[in-house]
């Protein structure tokens, strides 16, 4: 090194304020934005409650395990036991179909069992079937999915009337079935291809690395998709409120009609005055309650899953 | 034309041997005419310039090329005179046979115990598991780092030693051949040692093919050296990879025939 050339002195800009100024602003939108969805689900929340509040002082808690819904004027009863049992159920379901079926689908199209041309086709097919408005999959289910259910239940002999918790679980399962694919597809593509060529190295067959490496390693993210899924089940109305037959009851058959929450909602607001309408804020609050659950639970199972590995 | 045989040094026994071997992908040649012969319980290495095709003969060899949905060989590959690609051979059998260590170290998201028990499990081992386990840990020298917390996540460790993690899964299957596609490419110079010395004990039992962009690698632990090159070509992919020279390490480090050799290994290109 010679001392001909000396190195240029650091720089010494300084950041004029008008710049300063606008990283403030910046920080600050981005504050107020955040702060605003927080208000909202605060906001949310207390109209919820407020409404709610003539009943729940009524009622109290045994509005949760009380079965008759009878907003008939001088008789008035409200219990929501029969929507609680009529959303868990009809969830469980659709997750006992659309869990295997929406994993097998991710399976299916993350390994290379067809070419990547046809894949991609389907990828879009399962992402489409998201898009479908909701009020559509309850005119499907009318038109198309209890007449054939009609028809199959019919060569057993067993009596099927139509509206039922099974033709709204069923609509439900392909609800979120989309849900469940995607995420998990996008789970299942993300790990490292290092896993897959170290599983077979050392002579795995493809179903042993789908189900002792791939499958493990993804959980996490495949149980996500599944709870938000399931969340989506539990709120989703129109096309149970269609299908479910709106029956306030509690009954083991799933050929019977039964209802939700939402879809209780959905049903009776418009009509509804004084106590009815503080009744159904409380049915409202019992499923914000519901799925604040889920999700909690979902959080939980997917941080502990995480810790494992 | 380079001969199947290493130039010097008598071979006694051939494990693998690929015979005028040309690997496409789709309709790109990757590898033109490769004829190698590898000696049992020796080390070979395979060094040359980046995009020569070490590597994708090193992964022919245990069929993981298959894969790749567009790969596909011309020329014979043989593992003790039986034809690697005969339509009747299950590369699942090939692979616990012929067993393969990366470059970047992939332990799988299981504890440690697991992840060596993994490759026995698989392929039906009736045997003491505790005892595979451990055997397998002591080849290969990470035991005493791992017997207090063999039921943490294989995550849990250093770099070099998720590698030998790797390594010892890989001898849990007892294959015959170990193949290593630069194993020391992400590690520090004192694992990247540790796991050469346990290259040198392996040999005893183990037949290894070691990629290596390191030539001082190359020198210390391999008894045979094959230099790959690359050759300009007019065909899609501008380049293709060839065998230039396969000798004792000794002779193609201090006494090449050929001056592409020479010229690399006293580091004048690549």
């Amino acid at each position: 090194m010679t001392a001909d050339t000396p190195s240029p002195p650091p720089s010494d800009r300084q950041r004029t304020p008008f710049e300063k100024g606008l990283d403030r602003f910046f920080e600050g939108t981005t504050l107020t934005f955040a702060l605003f969805i927080l208000l909202l689900l605060i906001a949310i929340g207390l109209l919820i409650l407020v409404d709610a509040w003539p009943a729940i002082k009524e009622f109290g808690l045994g509005f949760l395990w009380t079965s008759s819904w009878n907003p008939v004027a001088g008789r008035e009863s409200y219990g929501v036991l029969p929507m609680v049992y009529g959303t868990l159920v009809s969830s469980a379901i659709a997750l006992l179909i659309a869990v295997p079926l929406g994993l097998g689908t991710a399976l299916f199209l993350s390994e290379n069992f067809i070419p990547l041309k046809i894949r991609t086709v389907l990828v879009f097919m399962v992402e489409l079937l998201a898009a479908i408005p909701s009020v559509v999959y309850g005119l499907w289910g009318i038109f198309v999915l209890i007449p054939a259910l009609k028809w199959f239940l019919g060569l057993f002999g067993i009596p099927f009337t139509g509206p039922s918790m099974l033709a709204a679980s069923l609509v439900l399962a392909i609800m979120i079935l989309p849900i469940i694919t995607a995420i998990s597809r996008d789970s299942l593509a993300a790990l490292p291809p290092e896993l897959r060529q170290g599983s077979y190295g050392l002579g795995a067959t493809r179903w042993g690395t789908i189900f002792r490496v791939l499958i493990p390693a993804a959980i996490s993210g495949i149980v996500g998709g599944v709870m938000l899924a399931l969340g989506r089940a539990m709120g989703e109305t129109m096309a149970v409120t269609m299908l479910i037959g709106n029956s306030n009851t509690i009954s083991l058959s799933l050929l019977a009609p039964s209802n939700t929450i939402s879809s209780l909602l959905a049903n009776q607001f418009a009509e509804a005055k004084g106590i009815q309408v503080a009744a159904l804020m409380y049915a409202a609050f019992v499923l914000v309650i519901l799925t604040l659950i889920v999700n909690i639970l979902a959080d939980w199972i997917v941080r502990k899953l995480q810790a494992k590995y | 034309m380079v001969d199947t045989m290493p130039k010097s040094g008598t071979m006694t026994d051939v494990v693998l041997r690929a015979k005028e071997c040309d690997i496409y992908y789709g309709s790109y040649k990757a590898v033109r005419d490769v004829s190698i012969d590898i000696p049992r319980n020796k080390i070979t290495a395979f060094i040359g310039p980046s995009g020569c095709g070490k590597s994708t003969v090193l992964r022919c060899f245990n069929r993981l090329n298959d894969l790749i949905e567009s790969f596909s060989l011309k020329g014979k590959m043989t593992y003790h005179g039986q034809d690697l690609y005969a339509p009747d051979v299950d590369p699942v059998e090939v692979r616990r046979r012929i067993g393969m260590v990366f470059q970047k170290p992939n332990p799988f998201p299981k504890t440690i115990y697991d992840n060596i028990a993994y490759g026995p499990r698989i392929s039906g081992y009736k045997g003491d598991m505790d005892e595979l386990v451990e055997t397998s840990l002591r080849r290969a020298v990470l035991w005493d780092e791992v017997k207090d917390k063999l039921q943490e996540s294989g995550f849990s460790l250093s770099g070099g030693q998720q590698q030998r993690l790797c390594i010892a899964r890989t001898i849990a299957v007892q294959p015959e051949v170990v193949l290593m596609d630069e194993p020391c490419a992400a590690l520090d110079p004192i694992s990247t040692l540790k796991v050469e010395e346990l290259m040198k004990e392996l040999v005893q039992n183990y037949t290894i093919i070691i990629v290596t962009h390191n030539m001082q690698q190359a020198t210390r632990v391999a008894d045979y050296t094959a230099f790959y090159n690359a050759q300009v070509t007019e065909e899609a992919g501008g380049k293709v990879g060839y065998l230039a020279e396969f000798d004792s390490t000794e002779k193609i480090f201090n006494d090449p025939e050929q001056e592409s050799t020479r010229d690399y290994v006293t580091g004048r290109f690549g």
